[in-house]
Formats: structure tokens, C-alpha cells, sequence
């Protein structure tokens, strides 16, 4: 009798907790499908197919060596090799040195208005690397350059003084362009620096450089060779600088080389996926010992974690001088090159400012521009690429970062590594990976929105990995078993618990993955097709158009547009966001 | 009410080796009882309390609350955490952040599986609230409450659901000392006028002393006495459980003796002979260990009458305020005294010690096996504690 009674009363209540129970792995169940087929497919038949014969209606794909045989036999191949590195290397050195020396002056000296610098340093994120590299070249082409004819005015000259289209120019411009990631980086490194340190190398009698050199810069070792790093897998995968100021000029690196091999008619996939696996090796790489650094760094025992307010160094009337590097920085990465797009948008034909041409100021290209038939759909295209894939992404990414945090399954290390695996991906890498595929497995998406939206979540899932990541951590384990303890489901908890107190982090990432996403080119550049353009591709295709003025009012636009969002998020995520921390 | 039976439960620690967190623990805490569980951090007491609370799946063992068996490895059940209906109290509190006072109280009521109506959920938030003297802050950020506030929040939480059982994992343990011993009052009035059927968790010995009902000692795992506040002070069983309830004085002896009276036995120390009482049944020839506690040997400068009188000298005092700590030496050794501060000898001068046989405790000296079976669980048990958060 009294067993009986028992498991009625047993069935009663676990009829409700199993089907708790299959929500939940549901869930978990699904998210990690995702991930796993997001990013172990491309890589797969990126592989596949670099052994392999392009597939044709005639021809079967046959294995072949092939590929690698033509990308590996001539000797292009090194001066491509060496290329990529001089330039990648030299970008890498560039920015870091920059964005340290600003980093350092913000965080540790007197310079006046630097709190006004750190939060201009955002604006030139926002900036567009296409719209970069153009702005760049209407500031330094040899011919047209405004920097260029503005010096040889003043010497009376017909001297070159400064030429975009060149190994130099190049990693000018991207390092330039990568600068505010640099500073971001190693501002966090001084900041979790006990200024205590460099105080106590002060009271033993050495000056301002002494201390920087000797104790602020050695002790960020870590940190610095993380960030080098991480700079250089930026710049060998990027795609825009080298496309638009290598290729003209035949400075050829990975990147344009595996651009160049798809639009070659026949296009050579096979060709292009042998680069884009040296390419892949090369980042993968720099990330793994990237990230190796990165977890060594919290060993070391300057990173305290408590909110240090160093006391600024007095530079005494240096201090003028670095605020009039932080001047000269600013003009260089955003005013110049957008007052320069402006006024070309205010042209009826390129020519440079004189008074004869202003004159003629015209809003002629901002018409054009916006009654530009693939216009409209471009910009619907890359908002709801954005928000779609920033919202799924977040929430995808919180389910894995509560596996991976929250529970002791194991294997879920695995988990971890395999949503951060895209991180070694170049766009155009993963661009070609995911056509590449879907040319093979045809599920109806390839030519359409679907497409792009698969590469934008694989692209980006580490950035909402890191930054829910961030936030998970600091979620105490008990404020989620007392909801447990109150009687709430794994789905209720997950819901108005967990979610709730992720959401600085959520919102933080989401911010972030709408902004790159808006940003995104080298991906989308090998997948789009008539109809599925987003802005970025717009640019693209006005560039190769010549139509430079029409161009640089789509990039005034974009760029103001970019910025009331982002002026728009921020607000949104004060509000909403921050609330509790 | 409580029923837990032969309890063991095991973790892989970070170096892959099981760790044995409890094991055979076995009790029962009857309707409106307070139970506590005692013991230094890692001796498996607070696996023991998430494991009666779903948090944690044990290895073996049963639990039953009312009759009702909410885990059973024979019978292989286990009921999920959200689905027994407990009240926890956590060592954090763990106050949602993102929700205030209300809201936070009235989770427990929204989220049950049986709806209840907007009204009824406030009416009973608001009586819980009420209870712990929270009911004007109800509007309040959680977050701008103060540490005996979300203390109190954290209680009234656990309590809105009315639970058969709740639990308490050192809850008074982030509170400063003052705050504590209040809180320590309110909490077992509130325990006493609800009858609410406890289990409490803390390594704090005054605590367990002053709120419970009967307390369970445990060390590496295991539950080594159970029973009221009283005993456990005044008759430890064991060294362990002398040691870590209150101070003691440790004189390595032997029984020389039976005495007439039951359970009295004569045994000889390093310093002295004396009269003691034996817990368990004192045989000829066993080696003990006594215990006597500082408050339990009176000092006077006169000789008195009685037994258990020796002489030592003053080796050192310290005064405490409400008492004095004498340290008194006996040949070589050194034993400790509280006494009233009007006692004035000064250091180096003769004083007569005198103990009452009742507070001398003779322990057995445990068997050398045991000890040495344990060992290796003891090098890892705290990193467990650690883990388990």
C-alpha cells in the first residue's frame, strides 16, 4: 500500500519536471549543434576542397594535389609569403607603437582634455575600413592626394612626398586603422597595473622615461606580446587595404591573392582555398599562442584586478606636446579622412578644394545615392543581418558560456574552443569556406540572404562568446540555485535569473556584433549576389564603378548613420544595461 | 520530519582523484527541531545540506522528508532541487540583483507550478516580509539593502513558499560580530515561534550552541557526535569534538582505577592524579585523554577542601575584559583557567587549582587504524570545500 502510494505521488511529480527536463536539453541540445555546425563545417570543406578538382556539370571533383602544386611551385609564392609578412608585420608594429604611446599618455600622464580623447577613441571604430582606405587615398594618392598637392604648394615642388599606393602606404593606412584597437587593449593593460610600481621607481630617482621604459613597458611584457599578436593576425587578414592600394600597384598579399583567384575567370576555388589554408594556418597560429599569452598574463602578479587610480606623471610643459600628438592622431584618423569623403560629396566631378571648385558644390551624389535602385534593399539587408545575427548570436552564445561556466559536463572545454574557432577565420577565408559548401550542399540558400547570415553568426559567435563570457563569471553559482530552490525550472531560471544579470554583458556584445556586422565586407564580399547587397558591398561596387563622389556621400551617410547608432546603443544600454553594476 | 540515511557522496577533485565529501552521514531532525551541522570547512557538512536540498546528487543513501523520499539510490529517485519545495538560506544570500525587495520575495510564489492570483502573492509576500520586519522596503533596490537586510530578505525568500524544511547555510557568517549576535537572536525566536524544521550549516560553535536543538559534529566527512548543545560542550566523546567546540585543556593520562560512583574512574597524569568522568565504560589500563575546560578549573590562593586540588604557579595572565585567561604551570606543562578578574595573584606566585570530577572527561584515545585510514582524505577535503563553493 505504502509502495503504491509512493509512486503516485512520485508520477504526479515528475510528470511537470520531465517535461522540464527535455525543454532544457533541448535548449542546450540545440545551441550546441548550432555552434558545432557553424564552425567545424566551413573549415571541413575549406580543406576538402583544396585537394580537390573544381566540380563542374561535366566533371566530378577529383582528388587532386594540385593546388597546392601551382600555389606552391612558382616563385610568386614567395614574394607573396614575404609580402604578407612585411606588411602584416609592419602594421602590427606600427599600430601597437601608436596605440601604446596613446594609451600610456592617457592613462599615466597629465596631458589636458585626455578624458575628452578616451571618448572620442570610439569614433574611429566606427569608421568602415573601405571607407578608410578611400578616404586615405583621396588624402595620399600621388597624383590627387590633398596631402600631396598641399606640400608641393608649399615648397614649390613636384616631388611625391607621399605615395598610398606602396608596401609603406599600406601598413600607414591599416595601421593607422587598427590604432584604436591597440589603445583599447594596452589602456586595460596599464589600467590593471598597481601604480605602486612605477611610484616606487619614482622615489628611487628615475624620470618619466626611465620608468616608462624600465618598469611600466616591462612589466605589461605579457600584454604587449598578446596584443602584437593579435594586431598581426588582424593585419594579414585584412582585406580592404591591400585590394584597394596593393592590388593596383601589384603588391600582392594572401588576402588579395585569394580575392583575385575567385574573380579570375574560370575562377580557381581550388587555387584559392590552397591560400586561404596557409592563410589559415599562419592565424591559427598567432591565435593560438595569442590566447597561450593571454592566460599566462593573469599569472602574472601585477593583474590584482582592483580598480587602480594611479596618480598622472606631471610631464611639465610636455604635457602641450602630447596633447598635440592627441590632436594630430584625431585629425589623421577621423577628421581628415571625413572631411575629405564630405567635400567630395559635394562635387559634381572629383577635383580637389580650390575656390573655383567651391563654387560648384552640388548635392547632386546625395540624390543619386539615395534614389540608387539597390539602395533601399542594401540598407534593409545589412540592418537585419546585424540585429539578426547579433540577437542570435547573444543568445546562443549565453547558453554555451553556461555550459562552459556554470557546469562541470565534460568536454565542455571543447565547447569553448569550438565557438571560439572562427577566431582564426579571415573574412574572405570564411567567406569562400561558407560559399564553398553551400555550392556543394545545395539547401536553397546559396544567392540568398540565408547565405550571409550564416557567415555573419559563424564570424562573429567568439565576440558574444567573450563578452557573455565576461559577464557569466561574475554571476554567483548561488543566485542561480536559490532559484532552484524556490522552485523554479531550468528554463525560468535561465530566463529571469540568468538572462537578467548577463545583460551588461549582453548588451555590450550585441552593441559590438551590430556594429561589425554593419561594418562587414570580406565575407560578404565573395557571397553576395543581385539583390542580397548589404551597404558595405555598395561601397564596393561603387569604387569599382569610379564613382568616387557618389561613393563618398554613401560613406558621409553611412558613417553619421553608424555613429547616431552607436550614440543610440549606448544610450540604450545606460539605461537598460548597466542598471545594476 | 528529516530522515537521512547512510549518505556518501564523492567528487573527482581538479586533479582527477575522489575525494570522499560525506560518508555514512546518517541523522534524523524531528518537526520544528532545529538541526545543526557542525564542523571545521571542508568535513563535508555543507555537501551534506546541498544534497538534502537536490543542489548535489549523492553517491549512496536516502533522504526523506515527511515521508516523502526525495532521494534514494536503491530505489533510485531523485527529485530535482526545484521540484522539493525547500527554503534555503545561502552563505551569500543570494538576493537577485535585478529584482527589489518584493519582487524578490514573491519569486518563489510565481514561479511554483500551482498559479496563484496577483493578490494572494502579495498578501503572503507582504505577511513573510512583515516577519522579518522588511514590509516598508518592500519598493527597495535589493541591491541598496544593507548586509542584515539581505540577510533577513534572503529568510523571508526561503519562508513565502512555507516550507516543510528549511535550510541554512552559515547565514550569519558575512555579517560583522555585533550584527551577528543579534541576528542570531532573531533568527531563532523566528525558528521558534514558526516551528519551522531547520538544518542549519556553520563551522561557528557559539552559533551552534546558541540556536540549535541538537547539533551533529563532523569532521572529514563524517558525523562524529550528535546531540544537544549540552552534551556536545559539557560530554565531548571524542578529542576532535572537545577540541572544536569551545577551548580545552588536553592532559594525556591512564585509568588507574574504578570508582564506586557510575561512570567515575581515577586517572593518572603527567602532572597528577584526579577524578574524571568516563563517557564510555572505563576500564583498567586504557590510555585517555581528559578534557577540562578553562571555565571549569577554579584558582584560589588558599588550599581547598575536596578532590581534584592541585598546585601550580602563575605563568602568565591576560586580561579579557570580561574575564581573565590565567596560564598556570604544572611540572611542565601548562594548562589554561577562566576566571572571574577579581582573582589579582601575580605571575610567578603559588595557586591552587581545583576541578570539579564532573568536568573532567576522559576520552578514549581513538584507534590508530582510523586515524590513519582517514589521513589522505583530510590533505584534500578543504580544496573540496573551495570547489564546492
Amino acid at each position: 500500500m505504502e509502495a503504491v502510494d509512493q509512486s503516485t505521488t512520485l508520477d504526479g511529480r515528475s510528470a511537470l519536471p520531465r517535461r522540464g527536463f527535455d525543454f532544457k536539453w533541448l535548449i542546450i541540445g540545440g545551441c550546441v549543434i548550432l555552434v558545432a555546425y557553424f564552425a567545424l563545417i566551413p573549415l571541413f570543406f575549406l580543406l576538402w576542397q583544396s585537394f580537390f578538382t573544381p566540380q563542374t556539370a561535366t566533371q566530378p571533383a577529383v582528388f587532386t594535389l594540385d593546388n597546392y602544386r601551382t600555389a606552391y611551385s612558382s616563385s610568386e609564392t614567395i614574394r607573396l609569403f614575404l609580402n604578407s609578412l612585411q606588411f602584416a608585420i609592419g602594421t602590427a608594429l606600427f599600430s601597437f607603437c601608436l596605440g601604446t604611446l596613446l594609451a600610456w599618455m592617457n592613462e599615466r600622464t597629465n596631458t589636458p582634455f585626455k578624458s575628452l580623447f578616451f571618448a572620442l577613441s570610439i569614433i574611429p571604430l566606427i569608421i568602415p575600413g573601405v571607407l578608410f582606405t578611400v578616404s586615405w587615398i583621396l588624402l595620399g594618392s600621388p597624383k590627387i592626394g590633398l596631402i600631396n598637392l598641399a606640400l608641393q604648394k608649399v615648397f614649390e615642388t613636384d616631388y611625391v612626398f607621399f605615395n598610398v599606393y606602396s608596401l609603406w602606404g599600406m601598413i600607414w593606412v591599416d595601421g593607422l586603422h587598427y590604432s584604436p584597437m591597440a589603445f583599447l587593449i594596452m589602456t586595460a593593460a596599464f589600467r590593471s597595473m598597481d601604480p605602486a610600481l612605477e611610484e616606487s621607481a619614482m622615489m628611487s630617482g628615475a624620470n618619466v622615461l626611465q620608468v616608462a621604459w624600465r618598469i611600466t613597458l616591462k612589466l605589461s611584457w605579457p600584454a604587449i606580446f598578446a596584443t602584437l599578436l593579435i594586431l598581426f593576425v588582424r593585419a594579414i587578414e585584412s582585406f580592404e587595404v591591400p585590394a584597394l592600394l596593393g592590388l593596383p600597384v601589384g603588391i600582392q598579399v594572401f588576402t588579395s591573392s585569394i580575392y583575385q583567384a575567385i574573380h579570375h575567370y574560370p575562377s580557381q576555388i581550388g587555387l584559392a582555398s590552397a591560400y586561404a589554408v596557409t592563410l589559415l594556418a599562419i592565424t591559427t597560429v598567432g591565435v593560438y599562442f595569442q590566447s597561450r599569452l593571454s592566460s599566462q598574463g593573469s599569472k602574472y602578479s601585477t593583474m590584482t584586478g582592483k580598480g587602480y587610480r594611479p596618480r598622472p606623471m606631471d610631464l611639465g610643459p610636455w604635457r602641450f606636446l602630447t596633447a598635440g600628438i592627441f590632436i594630430l592622431y584625431f585629425l589623421l584618423i577621423v577628421v581628415l579622412p571625413f572631411l575629405v569623403l564630405l567635400w567630395s560629396s559635394l562635387q559634381r566631378f572629383y577635383s580637389v578644394p580650390s575656390w573655383a571648385a567651391l563654387q560648384n558644390l552640388t548635392l547632386d551624389a546625395y540624390r543619386f545615392v539615395l534614389t540608387y535602385p539597390t539602395m533601399t534593399q542594401s540598407v534593409w539587408n545589412s540592418l537585419v543581418l546585424a540585429l539578426g545575427s547579433a540577437t542570435i548570436i547573444m543568445l546562443v552564445t549565453s547558453v554555451i558560456c553556461w555550459i562552459v561556466v556554470k557546469t562541470k559536463i565534460p568536454g565542455r572545454w571543447l565547447l569553448d574552443n569550438l565557438a571560439s574557432l572562427p577566431m582564426v577565420f579571415p573574412g574572405l577565408v570564411l567567406g569562400l569556406s561558407i560559399m564553398i559548401f553551400y555550392l556543394n550542399f545545395d539547401i536553397g540558400i546559396y544567392g540568398t540572404l540565408w547565405i550571409m547570415f550564416a557567415a555573419y553568426i559563424t564570424r562573429f559567435l567568439p565576440y558574444g562568446l567573450r563578452y557573455n563570457t565576461t559577464s557569466m563569471l561574475q554571476i554567483h553559482k548561488e543566485l542561480e540555485e536559490s532559484a532552484a530552490m524556490s522552485g523554479a525550472s531550468w528554463g525560468t531560471t535561465f530566463w529571469r535569473v540568468i538572462l537578467p544579470l548577463l545583460k551588461p554583458g549582453l548588451v555590450a556584445g550585441w552593441i559590438y556584433i551590430v556594429i561589425v556586422s554593419i561594418r562587414e565586407l570580406s565575407s560578404s564580399i565573395l557571397l553576395y549576389s543581385p539583390g542580397t547587397e548589404v551597404v558595405s558591398i555598395v561601397i564596393w561596387e561603387l569604387w569599382e564603378n569610379g564613382q568616387y563622389v557618389e561613393l563618398s556621400a554613401l560613406g558621409v551617410l553611412f558613417i553619421v548613420g553608424l555613429f547616431i547608432l552607436v550614440m543610440l546603443a549606448q544610450f540604450v544600454g545606460k539605461k537598460f544595461g548597466v542598471k545594476e553594476a | 520530519m528529516l530522515r537521512v540515511e547512510k549518505l556518501s557522496t564523492e567528487y573527482p577533485n581538479e586533479y582527477g582523484q575522489i575525494v570522499k565529501a560525506a560518508q555514512d552521514v546518517t541523522f534524523e531532525v524531528p518537526e520544528g527541531k532545529l538541526f545543526t551541522l557542525l564542523g571545521p570547512s571542508g568535513c563535508g557538512k555543507t555537501t551534506t545540506l546541498r544534497s538534502i536540498a537536490g543542489l548535489e546528487r549523492p553517491r549512496v543513501g536516502e533522504i526523506a522528508v515527511g515521508g516523502q523520499v526525495v532521494y534514494s539510490s536503491s530505489k533510485n529517485i531523485f527529485i530535482a532541487p526545484n521540484r522539493r519545495g525547500f527554503g534555503m538560506v545561502f552563505q551569500s544570500y543570494a538576493i537577485w540583483p535585478h529584482m527589489n525587495v518584493f519582487q524578490n520575495a514573491a519569486f518563489p510564489l510565481e514561479v511554483r507550478s500551482k498559479r496563484r492570483s496577483r493578490k494572494e502573492i502579495e498578501e503572503q509576500v507582504m505577511r513573510v516580509l512583515r516577519a522579518v520586519a522588511l514590509d516598508h522596503l518592500a519598493d527597495r533596490e535589493a541591491t541598496k539593502l544593507s548586509g542584515g537586510q539581505q540577510q533577513r530578505l534572503a529568510l523571508a525568500r526561503a519562508l513565502v513558499m512555507q516550507p516543510p524544511l528549511l535550510l541554512l547555510d552559515e547565514p550569519l557568517s558575512n555579517l560583522d560580530a555585533k550584527l551577528r549576535e543579534r541576528m542570531r537572536f532573531e533568527l531563532k525566536r523566528l525558528q521558534r515561534e514558526l516551528k519551522l524544521t531547520t538544518v542549519y550549516v556553520t563551522h561557528d560553535q557559539s552559533e551552534a550552541l546558541a540556536l540549535s536543538h541538537e547539533i551533529a559534529v563532523m569532521s572529514e566527512g563524517h558525523i562524529i557526535q550528535i546531540g544537544s548543545p549540552r552534551d556536545i560542550y559539557e560530554r565531548p566523546r571524542n578529542k576532535f569534538v572537545a577540541d572544536f567546540v569551545g577551548t580545552t585543556n588536553f592532559l594525556d593520562g591512564v585509568i588507574t582505577a574504578i570508582e564506586a560512583e557510575e561512570g567515575y574512574c581515577r586517572v593518572r597524569t603527567e602532572v597528577g592524579e584526579l577524578k574524571a568522568y568516563a563517557a564510555d565504560t572505563p576500564r583498567v589500563g586504557k590510555k585517555v585523554a581528559l578534557s577540562i575546560r578553562p571555565e571549569d578549573i577554579e584558582l584560589s590562593e588558599e588550599r581547598q577542601e575536596g578532590v581534584n586540588v592541585w598546585q601550580g604557579t602563575v605563568d602568565a595572565k591576560v586580561f579579557l575584559g570580561e574575564y581573565l585567561d590565567f596560564q598556570v604551570k604544572l611540572k611542565e606543562r601548562l594548562l589554561l583557567a577562566r576566571v572571574h578578574p577579581s582573582l589579582k595573584t601575580p605571575v610567578g606566585k603559588p595557586i591552587y587549582l581545583r576541578m570539579n570530577p564532573e568536568k573532567c572527561i576522559a576520552i578514549e584515545e581513538p584507534a590508530a587504524s582510523t586515524s590513519a585510514e582517514n589521513a589522505p582524505v583530510a590533505a584534500v577535503a578543504p580544496k573540496v570545500q573551495s570547489y564546492a563553493g
